[in-house]
């Protein structure tokens, strides 16, 4: 099992009405200095060996219901799993691997 | 049954659908004959013109219309809508024909942040749709606008098409509610065919619950369109 993410953003020139609110709320709260833009973060568990082909294909996935390309863009990337307890020994500090991909 | 009545307009009813029986209400008013269709169908019942209603189909999850454009019926009202069917988008119907690529752009919360509720004052910008044709070009009327996710949004180059063509058909007026660009209430696809529009004229078509029947119009046009092409 593999662990893929999909950050979902508003494009830069699209007003993102949720972004600002929360930059107001920080404000008022003595956060200064902090503007937000807010997307969504979806973790996809995918059976079997992250092939190219595989990763083309949730790309696909991504641009075809998880954004919509005309207001957003979306990065896929591949995240390593944290150890289950018991392998606990030989897990690697959670690491993302690099096979990020712009689009949208 | 009495008898035969206008033609057949289909109203497809989501899951969250709100406003489909308002819709086929309305037809039925301006003697048309209603059509529920099931957004799990796999056809359109020959129906001659289908209509999106508003509401929350899918729970908005994901993003408004995201879900429901992938619906069953929805491969059936692709198809015939680029064939040339009428097909009206009504708020959340118009979110749904965005996501599926019949109209341009797209529809985003509203840049007031708050839901929007009120009678809307529009100028209708062509009446060379089947959906326009019984309204005077330029005529100012007053729909129901409700709607938290009403913000037309599209790129510069979409923008100066959609004007440039004659494609924007319904345009807010006496203030901009929910920062549409250009205020653009509703537009058309390139062959006119295809309308979208955010305020909702089926709740604009009865003395008793409006402060206008505006909304008639655009059913009495698509019958008109309907009859006129038999």
């Amino acid at each position: 099992m593999a662990r893929v993410v999909v950050d979902v953003m508003p494009k830069p020139e699209i007003l993102d009405p949720q972004g600002k609110a929360v930059t107001g709320a920080l404000a008022r709260l003595g956060f200064a200095g902090i503007s937000v833009r807010q997307g969504k973060r979806f973790e996809l568990d995918v059976e079997g060996d992250l092939t190219e082909d595989r990763l083309a294909e949730l790309r696909r996935a991504a641009e075809t219901l998880l954004a919509n390309t005309v207001i957003e863009t979306f990065n896929v990337r591949v995240e390593e799993l944290p150890a289950s307890p018991d392998e606990e020994d030989q897990g690697e500090p959670a690491e993302q691997a690099e096979l990020a991909t712009q689009a949208g | 049954m009495g008898p035969k009545i206008g033609p057949k307009i289909g109203v497809v009813t989501f899951p969250g659908s709100l406003d489909d029986q308002d819709a086929l209400r309305a037809i039925r008013l301006c003697e048309g004959e209603p059509v529920p269709l099931w957004h799990g169908n796999d056809t359109l019942d020959d129906v001659e013109a289908v209509i999106l209603p508003g509401g929350f189909s899918y729970g908005d999850y994901l993003r408004c219309g995201a879900i429901s454009r992938f619906a069953p019926v929805m491969t059936e009202v692709i198809k015939s809508a680029e064939s040339g069917m009428p097909v009206l988008g009504i708020c959340n119907g118009f979110q749904i024909l965005c996501e599926a690529h019949l109209l341009p752009g797209a529809l985003i919360r509203n840049d007031v942040r708050v839901f929007v509720c009120k009678d809307q004052d529009l100028r209708v910008e062509s009446v060379d749709t089947p959906w326009t044709s019984e309204f005077t070009q330029g005529q100012e009327i007053t729909l129901v606008l409700k709607s938290g996710e009403g913000g037309y949004v599209a790129d510069e180059e979409t923008l100066r098409r959609l004007e440039g063509e004659g494609q924007v058909i319904f345009r807010y007026i006496n203030g901009n509610p929910n920062g549409s660009y250009n205020d653009i209430a509703g537009i058309c696809n390139e062959r006119g065919n295809v309308i979208g529009l955010m305020p909702h004229p089926e709740h604009n078509v009865d003395a008793l619950t409006g402060p206008t029947q505006d909304g008639r119009s655009v059913f009495s046009s698509v019958f008109n369109f309907l009859t006129a092409k038999v």
